[in-house]
């Protein structure tokens, strides 16, 4: 290589060395404390309240037992069947109706990003059943299919498919019209280009959608599951609903911990898949 | 259309890489019509770098776009001899893919099969061997550049058009990046028409300098740039003609008042 070369190519080298911020990284561990920490704390403080409510004697300790009983009573039912029916139950449903919600929403949000009579449509329409309470569906929903799991379904589905087409259309509408340019400039057309360009580009907002969705569907559920009893398939919602006949306060508690628990876990889960694809796409620091 | 695989016999003569016969584009109709381009002729030899300068509304972008086929020719023609390639002044690179896989991903859409020794040897032109496995948003401008030029040369392109494609860099990267263009250049005999408002630049890395003149944009003047290369942007001949170039753009503007 010529002179001229070898110097150029210590200009470009010496330039891109420069450029480049140093690199910093915590090893995994540290990360996951430095998340973990703050949410430990949140739970403890949380704990302490409930604890000292309940010293304060404002309700009857039947009617609002202190935390280590309930904790108590939530891991004498995780010994027994019935318990794991139920969240089998409830979690078969939530895969189930989310998924239809995922297929229904995915569709009409592809729609409604291709085509403009579409948008006009049925485009503020969506945003209006994103805004309404799933809950007001039930009574429809109960007359149109009576006391089943169709009629549970129907309202998961009304509740989760409005945000999973939202996520979609925003994602499509807010691609940098430069990347769709490039593709095309590139040879990108029709399904090539959809594959390639458009879908990639709108997946970060799209998993929003889904985590939004999810979010709506687990609490449709859990309002269908208390409204919509089906008899000798015990659910959470069944549950919770028995317990609160009962007067079973631990019990009850017990189970909305459950809730709590497999709603955070979910949102974790796809909370995680977001922030990575964000951050892969330098979207976040 | 497709811009990237035009290859057209007519080009008159074999030398012929690019040739515009009495170009015109409107954007617009009616009262809000505005002329872009007017009878705008232009031949571009193969192997030639023809710098495109303008002030702005001279149409030197839609003359580019024209070139690769994106955009409709309302009257005149274009004869490319040869694949284009586009590179815009934003790098555009796909974020969600790594730099090798944008390189990649050029190939897929041209539907040749994916050429990994290929993607390492472009890599290797642009200076990039190091960072094949980089995200785009961990680069800096004028590597993300750099990439988006192996990209376009991923498709074989032998006839480059480049629009401001180092207008966001700063003057340093810039100046090494001319020196990197002009030897890719050279290495692999491509046809660069290079659009671009700096004078200084076109003078700089341009074998010819087309003047083209605003609203509408005509040819007014060319340049022969005979000087030697390397060349050096601040060298006093390219400050001499690019002097001269600036002399006949301020007059254009001028008359514009």
């Amino acid at each position: 290589m010529s002179d001229r070369g070898t110097l150029l190519e210590k200009d470009i080298r010496g330039l891109d060395r420069l450029e480049l911020p140093l690199g910093t990284t915590d090893s995994l561990a540290r990360r996951l404390w430095r998340s973990a920490w703050p949410k430990l704390a949140a739970v403890a403080m949380a704990l302490v309240v409930w604890e000292l409510v309940v010293l304060s004697g404002w309700q009857e300790r039947f009617v609002l037992p202190p935390p280590y009983e309930v904790f108590e009573t939530l891991g004498e039912l995780a010994t027994t069947d019935r318990f794991w029916v139920a969240i089998a139950t409830t979690l078969r449903r939530a895969v189930i109706g989310f998924s239809v919600a995922m297929g229904i929403g995915t569709v009409v949000g592809l729609a409604v990003s291709q085509s403009s009579v579409f948008r006009r449509a049925v485009g503020s329409l969506i945003t209006g059943l994103q805004t309404m309470p799933s809950i007001a569906w039930f009574p429809l929903a109960i007359l149109l299919f009576g006391l089943t799991e169709t009629a549970i379904f129907f309202v998961v589905l009304i509740g989760a498919a409005p945000s999973i087409a939202n996520g979609l259309i925003n994602g499509v509408d807010h691609i940098p019209p430069v990347l769709l340019r490039a593709g095309r400039m590139l040879g990108a057309r029709g399904m090539t280009a959809w594959r390639h360009v458009v879908l990639p580009a709108a997946l970060p907002s799209y998993v929003g959608g889904l985590k939004q969705g999810w979010a709506f569907a687990w609490r449709s559920l859990m309002a269908g599951e208390i409204l919509v009893i089906i008899a000798a398939r015990p659910s959470i919602g069944v549950q919770l609903q028995f317990a609160r006949e009962l007067s079973d306060s631990d019990g009850l508690q017990a189970f909305m911990i459950v809730v709590l628990i497999i709603g955070i876990l979910v949102d974790i889960i796809f909370g995680a898949v977001e922030r990575r694809l964000r951050r892969n796409r330098g979207l976040v620091a | 259309m497709t811009a990237a695989v035009r290859v057209t016999e007519s080009a008159r003569a074999t030398d012929r890489a690019v040739e515009v016969l009495g170009v015109s584009k409107t954007y617009g109709d009616g009262h809000s019509a505005v002329a872009a381009l007017e009878d705008v002729s232009l031949s571009i030899r193969r192997g030639e770098f023809v710098c495109l300068v303008g002030a702005s509304g001279c149409g030197k972008s839609t003359l580019l776009n024209l070139i690769a086929g994106i955009y409709r020719i309302d009257k005149g023609s274009i004869a490319a001899k040869g694949r284009v390639g586009l590179m815009f002044q934003e790098p555009a690179l796909f974020p969600w893919l790594t730099v090798e896989r944008n390189i990649e991903t050029a190939m897929r859409f041209r539907k040749a099969r994916p050429d990994r020794s290929r993607v390492q040897e472009l890599l290797r032109i642009v200076h990039l061997e190091d960072f094949g496995k980089s995200r785009p948003h961990e680069l800096s401008g004028g590597m993300q550049q750099r990439t988006a030029l192996a990209r376009t040369l991923a498709q074989d392109a032998d006839i480059l058009l480049m629009d401001e494609p180092f207008g966001a860099l700063d003057a340093m990267t810039r100046t090494v990046l001319h020196d990197e263009l002009e030897r890719i250049w050279q290495e692999a005999g491509l046809t660069v028409i290079f659009v671009t408002h700096d004078v200084r630049e076109a003078v700089r890395l341009g074998d010819r300098v087309v003047l083209l003149s605003s609203r509408p944009g005509r040819v007014v003047d060319e340049f022969d740039v005979d000087l030697l290369r390397p060349r050096r942007l601040d060298s006093p001949e390219v400050t001499e003609i690019a002097a001269q170039v600036t002399e006949r753009l301020l007059e254009q503007v001028r008359s514009h008042v």
